[in-house]
């Protein structure tokens, strides 16, 4: 088995005598789209914010292409590849969809420091909007207002954002999260053709998509991952239907 | 430099200490509580000091003076409050300093135009003034220590109706869940107004108090709001506990400052220039230690932790 | 509704047109007024790029526009007594001359700002005020307690400073200076809105974790914002101290840096004209207002209420029916 892309090693982070996150170890692996599903409360965004950089683990790490980045801010991990979306968009809702895209583009090149040219005469940056934009199908939205997009536009939107960074590995916030039954089909249909380029970590509550989707599934309880399998593994997994669907064994 | 000075100044420095508390207990729960920063904090100390000074001025008497001052700024809380202040909840902040800045430019012309620009002067009353004896020799203006037991009082009393009222359990539970209180049919309009007035009434009676030693003059309350805000970001903002350690760190390093940088500077300086680079970074003290306090701790000592 | 740009011609060509009316109709004076709205405008365009862009709500800026205020004081205080300045072990002559004076103003303020902007850029929101309040006034108390520039009662300069080529004595003369600053700053402030930078910065003020998300900096973005800022506000303050020939502590005092906000607010937050216009309004509405009652500022205070509980796009955003940048 291949090195993963992404992974934590025995993570924990406590919050009073609330345990958020107790002893999470999840990989993932190139090609492959690996689900974090659990019921609410269940510590899914803490993770993602130990993940990303937002929140510092009490213990254990983060690794990103085998390096350590536990001690590194959301920049240095984002700078190291890691493409993220927001549960809540956050987006500059002032500024137009391509702005919101070329300041992906910026981030990717690294240099903000430039005071003097336009940002949208730089073909550099905007040639790389454009192509994110492109790709998830928001392109003629692209003069457009960020803040009179409709809901499903702004999701969209917010993964284009990380397309622009080209980043080795993606984490999802609920990217379906009020989308309709049209418009999570077909960001359905886009994951499944995102994960060769990179593989996509994916917190998310539609269950069609993720059985649509997942390679694998974490199941997260409590701050715990109780199994880890394939969609049939979860499936059928007794600890798996005892804790998360309710279900008497 | 003998003990008997730097007891007095001790002294000094906690009789200010106590008074810019009074400011910045105000100002930190009015924060605490409704999320917002009011800069015409010091316009109500202003008309504590000037309400006092003209009812001193008609009827002689000190603590009807006292309770005007309490009256007028709590009055006049409450009225900005239901006015101006209440339309700034959950406003970008910038409203907020801009609205309050608004509020001080209206209360300091409108102070002038009714009082004139000349100074007011309020008396101590005789039974407080003059000097009395301490322990060890020490002798110290009456009126002043009577400032430092009244600021220490009305802290005692305020923690006693955060802590152990009712009121104060409604005034905690606003600072945690909006929503929740009000579910709780608690008025929340109204406690609002009454948390503001409180605070108002607080700044009022500190420049009540403080006039009597300096000069009631229209723009008096400003430097000490400033001040205030020293302290609120040294102790934390929205806690009371730190509004009240910082208001002392805040007095003893100013009043200390101003005494002993002089002092410490002529060990090693000639007279004339110690003299000058003392008061100099004397002036500069607070800030410093302000500064200090944000290097290690950004949120203040007692302030929740980001 | 008025298309905003040409709404800032025609600002742009009145602030032109009244001092040259002025001189046809020889009111030296009007001139004077339209300088100092000039001034205040580039003081409160560099505020700008702190507030409008970046939102960072100064309440400190006054340090700046008071530390341009005493390099040229002290420069010029040198020079015209022929003393030596004697600075860290070095005697540096003063000078009476514009350029060196905005130079030192520029560089004195921005490191200033970057001072006091790694202090305040620890914290944010209602702290982030609070602390530049109170540094504000900490220089207001330095520069009184600092006896040998004047104390209190400031600094004196016999003859305005000169710059090559002009008679800056001239009103209109100086006036033509300033103006020209004024639309170099302007010009600067277009440019670094649009370029990278300002991209980046403004998306900084709106959602900084969208910021760090894609790799960079929100806190260092905003630190240069308050450098530039801070730097451009420093040189207003040279130009003002020249304008009145004098420098005192009241430049450092809070008030001024609360009116810079408020210049901003009533012209418009984060739009490049609206310091201009609100520069433009304050002084005229000091002059007429001023004139009218002493006590001038009640209304301020009332028009500056309602400005901010009911339009908040300020003049600009009135006529041109758009909103302002949300700070």
């Amino acid at each position: 088995m291949s090195e993963p892309i992404l992974a934590t090693r025995n993570l924990r982070k406590n919050f009073g005598a609330l345990t958020a996150t107790d002893d999470v170890s999840i990989d993932l692996r190139a090609g492959e789209i690996h689900a974090i599903i659990g019921p609410n409360g269940a510590g899914k965004s803490t993770l993602i914010a130990q993940i990303c950089g937002g929140l510092r683990p009490d213990s254990g790490s983060v690794h990103l292409l085998g390096r350590d980045v536990t001690a590194d801010n959301t920049q240095a991990r984002a700078q190291a590849g890691l493409g993220r979306t927001f549960q809540i968009s956050a987006l500059a809702m002032e500024d137009s969809v391509l702005e919101n895209v070329v300041l992906g583009a910026l981030g990717s090149s690294g240099n903000p420091w430039r005071f003097w040219s336009r940002a949208l005469s730089d073909t550099s940056l905007t040639a790389k909007a454009d192509a994110a934009l492109e790709r998830v199908g928001l392109i003629e939205h692209r003069n457009t207002r960020c803040a009179e997009l409709s809901h499903g536009q702004r999701r969209q939107l917010e993964v284009a954002v990380a397309l622009t960074l080209s980043p080795k590995a993606f984490v999802m916030d609920e990217p379906m999260a009020g989308l309709g039954a049209e418009g999570s089909k077909l960001l359905t249909a886009f994951l499944d053709q995102l994960r060769s380029e990179a593989p996509i970590l994916l917190v998310e509550h539609d269950m069609d998509a993720v059985f649509a989707l997942a390679d694998r599934i974490s199941v997260l309880v409590y701050g715990q991952v109780i199994a880890t399998g394939t969609v049939d593994e979860i499936r059928q997994s007794r600890a798996v239907r005892e804790a998360y669907l309710g279900e008497e064994a | 430099m003998s003990t008997l000075l730097i007891i007095e100044q001790v002294l000094n420095g906690l009789q200010f200490g106590v008074m810019l508390f009074l400011m910045a207990a105000g100002l930190t729960l009015i924060f605490g509580v409704m999320g917002l920063i009011n800069l015409a904090h010091g316009s109500l100390y202003m008309i504590g000091a000037f309400a006092a000074a003209a009812v001193a001025g008609a009827t002689g008497s000190f603590v009807l003076a006292l309770a005007a001052a309490l009256a007028v700024a709590a009055i006049a809380g409450a009225l900005i409050e239901i006015t101006v202040i209440r339309r700034l909840y959950g406003k970008a902040h910038l409203d907020q300093v801009l609205a309050t800045f608004a509020l001080i430019l209206i209360f300091s012309e409108g102070t002038r135009w009714l009082f004139g620009s000349f100074p007011l002067f309020l008396n101590i009353p005789d039974y407080l003034s003059g000097p009395v004896a301490l322990p060890g020799g020490i002798q110290y203006p009456l009126y002043r220590l009577t400032l430092i037991a009244v600021g220490l009082l009305v802290g005692l009393g305020l923690w006693a109706l955060i802590e152990r009222t009712r009121i104060g359990i409604q005034i905690r539970a606003g600072e945690n869940d909006r929503e929740m209180i009000a579910a709780l049919g608690v008025d929340i309009r109204l406690l609002y107004t009454l948390v503001f007035a409180i605070g108002a009434a607080l700044a009022g009676l500190a420049g009540a108090l403080v006039g009597a030693i300096q000069s009631v003059q229209v723009g008096m309350g400003e430097p000490v709001l400033i001040l205030a805000f020293v302290v609120i970001v040294i102790g934390g903002i929205g806690s009371i506990k730190g509004a009240f350690i910082g208001a002392l760190l805040v007095g003893l390093t100013d009043t200390l400052g101003g005494i002993f940088l002089p002092e410490l500077f002529k060990l090693f300086m000639e007279p004339g220039a110690a003299t000058q680079t003392g008061s100099a970074l004397a002036s500069m003290a607070i800030y410093i230690l302000m500064s200090l306090v944000l290097i290690w701790r950004p949120t203040g000592l007692f302030g929740a932790r980001a | 509704m008025i298309p905003e740009r040409l709404l800032n011609w025609v600002v742009f060509a009145g602030l032109l047109a009244v001092p040259l009316w002025a001189i046809v109709a020889d009111e030296p004076f009007t001139i004077t007024l339209v300088t100092r709205a000039v001034i205040l405008a580039i003081a409160a365009v560099g505020l700008n790029i702190a507030l409008g862009i970046g939102g960072l709500v100064s309440l400190g800026h006054a340090v700046f526009f008071g530390l341009g205020g005493y390099a040229m004081g002290i420069l010029a205080y040198h020079a015209q007594t022929y003393t030596s300045l004697d600075l860290f072990g070095l005697s540096l002559a003063g000078t009476k001359s514009m350029p060196i004076i905005w130079l030192v103003a520029v560089v004195v303020s921005a490191l200033a700002a970057w001072v006091i902007g790694l202090l305040s850029l620890r914290t944010s929101g209602v702290y982030f005020i609070m602390i530049t309040l109170a540094f504000g006034q900490m220089f207001y108390y330095f520069a009184i307690s600092w006896s040998t520039y004047g104390g209190e009662d400031g600094l004196s300069i016999y003859v305005r400073n000169g710059f090559p080529g002009l008679n800056t004595l001239v009103p209109i003369q100086f006036f033509g200076l300033c103006f020209a600053l004024l639309c170099i700053v302007l010009f600067l402030n277009a440019r670094l809105q649009n370029a990278p930078f300002g991209l980046a910065l403004n998306a900084a003020r709106q959602v900084p974790t969208r910021v760090e998300t894609v790799g960079l900096n929100p806190m260092r973005l905003k630190l240069v914002a308050f450098v530039i800022s801070g730097a451009i506000t420093g040189l207003a303050g040279a130009l003002f101290a020249d304008l009145n020939r004098f420098v005192s502590p009241t430049m450092f005092n809070w008030q001024l840096s609360g009116e810079l906000i408020v210049l901003i607010i009533i012209g418009g937050v984060g739009r490049l004209y609206g310091p201009v216009v609100g520069a433009c309004l304050f002084v005229a509405l000091e002059h007429w207002l001023g004139a009218l009652t002493e006590f001038w500022h009640v209304y301020l205070g009332l028009i500056l209420l309602v400005i901010v509980l009911f339009a908040r796009g300020g003049i600009i955003g009135l006529l041109t029916g758009k909103e302002g940048a949300h700070v």
